[in-house]
């Protein structure tokens, strides 16, 4: 099952001209600078942009091919803008029913009680929007459109225009949405933070153009592309809480290439967690150094080695088939003999939890 | 006090003016969705045409539709060969006239209401499923609540003013054609002052009541 879209579309000197393929699950972000055409692409998939080519198959259902064209009404999907755009006209609970209502009662797949709990909207349904904060809005915008029960959700930067603090308001609840809902989404983002912590596939797109596709922990690490580069350049990996070490106050979390150790999480074990290690904070060495107070250590195989800047080089590292990268120095890899396909042992000075 | 004629002229305006709204707002809501929406060169054309009674003489609007109600007129012409009778004098004739009058003061204000929702409610109603029809009517409406208010209490209003138009595609028939401010511009005419005082008077109120009304409801909608 996958989600199939070519556009093309041509706006004065703009031309958007798209071609991309993610599996229809999970998490997939359309990621990209701002004015690279994430937003047209979104609208697009919506129905809300007439193409001047356009192709769109979700999940074995075409929906927009050549002179066939489904218009936004009739498109299963839920879409989340960057503003809330509630309807002030309605209360809380008439914005989310909205779009509810207009579905007949066997196409329900999304219980209404279910998202509002999902969401924490539920003491808010009778206010009316004028009176909310930009995080209980975004909520509200949220479950509205998940209660179309849609085959496809599309998010446009929904915490853009957010500060901080309602940022981080809901993430947490975008992450159960993940985890508890089975509906496909795409999420346009230009904030690395965002998508690290959120997706499962990602989608560059550069000036209009896909420029490569694929899963996240690859995607963020492929050093031909500039995600993999610069200060903030980094790998995440999926790991599972293995053990708690109540004497030290530290959780170990395990993963295919080896086993974190982090300061006490208060999580259930079993329970899958995303680890984000940015590139500058892994060294390498020859040898497994015992007299070191990084507790986190592992082997790991060199794949590639390419130039950063005149003083260092980015190494993308395969530990036990996740990917990683480090960042040293052109002297460090000159002395170590550093080369594609010899063993090292990777040293993570920090590694963060996302979530 | 006010005699028979009065009342009769009081009742013809009031029911001029009524229908008058009732018809713009039928015709003007989808001329005015049309032009807060359509980008196309003509609309300005048709804005044009649409605000011309605000800058014209209502003796010159008057004057073309008397030619074109009348007997030897293209719509006159076309009622007659039909079996009926020519517009001019008649009620009909009258409610035509107003229409044409009162037009820019229905349409303006629901095209303004309309271009201040955006596309993006439109958009969001469309992906939560509504139709095209279902969205205008869910979501358009409701939100251009205050310009449809506006629209509704200036189309009445000046109707109820009107003069010029009436006065020359309607005469003067007392019982018929004969509206509130034509009874008024009669009475002086006749130095029957304390007649002109009651009519004109009322007229002052009605129209100040109107318009308070439409302040303090818009401002009541903006609050709510």
């Amino acid at each position: 099952m996958t989600i199939e879209a070519r556009f093309l579309i041509e706006r004065g000197d703009f031309t958007l001209d798209a071609d991309f393929i993610v599996p229809a699950q999970g998490i997939s972000a359309i990621f990209g600078a701002s004015g690279c055409g994430k937003t047209t692409l979104l609208r697009a998939i919506a129905g809300l942009e007439q193409p001047s080519r356009g192709y769109l198959k979700i999940a074995g259902e075409v929906w927009q091919d050549g002179d066939r064209f489904l218009p936004p009404h009739q498109r299963p999907l839920g879409y989340v803008f960057q503003e809330a755009s509630l309807f002030p006209h309605l209360s809380v609970r008439g914005n989310l029913e909205y779009g509810y209502k207009r579905l007949p009662p066997e196409a329900r797949r999304v219980d209404f009680d279910r998202a509002v709990t999902l969401l924490g909207i539920g003491p808010l349904l009778a206010r009316r929007p004028e009176g909310l904060s930009g995080g209980e809005r975004q909520r509200v915008a949220i479950a509205r459109a998940l209660l179309t029960s849609p085959r496809l959700l599309l998010m446009d930067e929904p915490l853009a225009a957010l500060d901080r603090q309602s940022k981080t308001e809901i993430l947490p609840f975008l992450e159960r949405l993940h985890e508890e809902l089975s509906i496909p989404v795409l999420y346009v983002s230009h904030a690395s933070d965002e998508v690290a912590r959120l997706a499962d596939q990602l989608v560059l797109l550069e000036q209009g153009r896909v420029r490569a596709s694929g899963p996240i922990g690859e995607m963020l690490t492929r050093v031909d592309l500039p995600l993999a580069h610069g200060d903030e350049a980094e790998a995440v990996v999926e790991a599972r809480v293995a053990e708690h070490d109540e004497t030290f106050h530290l959780t170990h979390l395990e993963f295919p290439g080896g086993r974190f150790t982090v300061a006490k999480k208060d999580l259930p074990l079993g329970q899958p967690v995303r680890l984000r290690l940015l590139a500058r904070d892994v060294s390498l060495s020859l040898e497994r150094h015992e007299g070191t107070s990084i507790l986190n250590i592992f082997p790991a195989k060199i794949e590639t080695l390419v130039d950063e800047n005149p003083a260092q080089l980015m190494v993308r590292l395969d530990a036990g088939g996740v990917p990683i990268l480090s960042r040293i120095t052109r002297k460090s890899a000159t002395i170590l003999a550093l080369e594609p396909g010899k063993s090292v042992y990777v040293q993570v000075k920090t590694v963060a939890l996302l979530g | 006090m006010l005699d028979e004629g009065d009342l009769a002229a009081l009742w013809i305006t009031l029911r001029l003016a009524g229908l008058t709204v009732v018809i713009l707002l039928l015709l003007g809501t989808p001329l005015a969705w049309w032009l807060s929406r359509t980008q196309r060169r003509f609309k300005a054309v048709v804005e044009a045409v649409v605000a011309l009674p605000l800058v014209l003489p209502p003796t010159v609007l008057g004057f073309y539709l008397l030619v074109a109600l009348g007997p030897n007129g293209p719509v006159g012409g076309l009622m007659m060969s039909l079996g009926g009778e020519p517009l001019a004098f008649t009620f009909a004739g009258l409610v035509i006239g107003s229409v044409f009058y009162s037009l820019p003061f229905v349409v303006q204000p629901l095209q303004g209401a309309f271009a201040a929702i955006g596309r993006r409610p439109m958009e969001v109603a469309a992906t939560l499923g509504a139709s095209p029809l279902d969205r205008f009517f869910t979501v358009a409406v409701p939100l251009a609540r205050p310009g449809f208010l506006t629209a509704t209490v200036l189309g009445f209003a000046h109707t109820v003013g009107e003069f010029g138009v009436v006065l020359m595609i309607g005469g003067n028939i007392p019982g018929e054609t004969q509206v509130l401010s034509i009874a008024i511009y009669d009475h002086v005419e006749a130095l029957e002052y304390g007649h002109a005082h009651w009519l004109a008077g009322g007229l002052l109120l009605l129209s100040f009541l109107l318009l308070l009304a439409v302040y303090v409801l818009n401002r009541r909608f903006k609050v709510a």
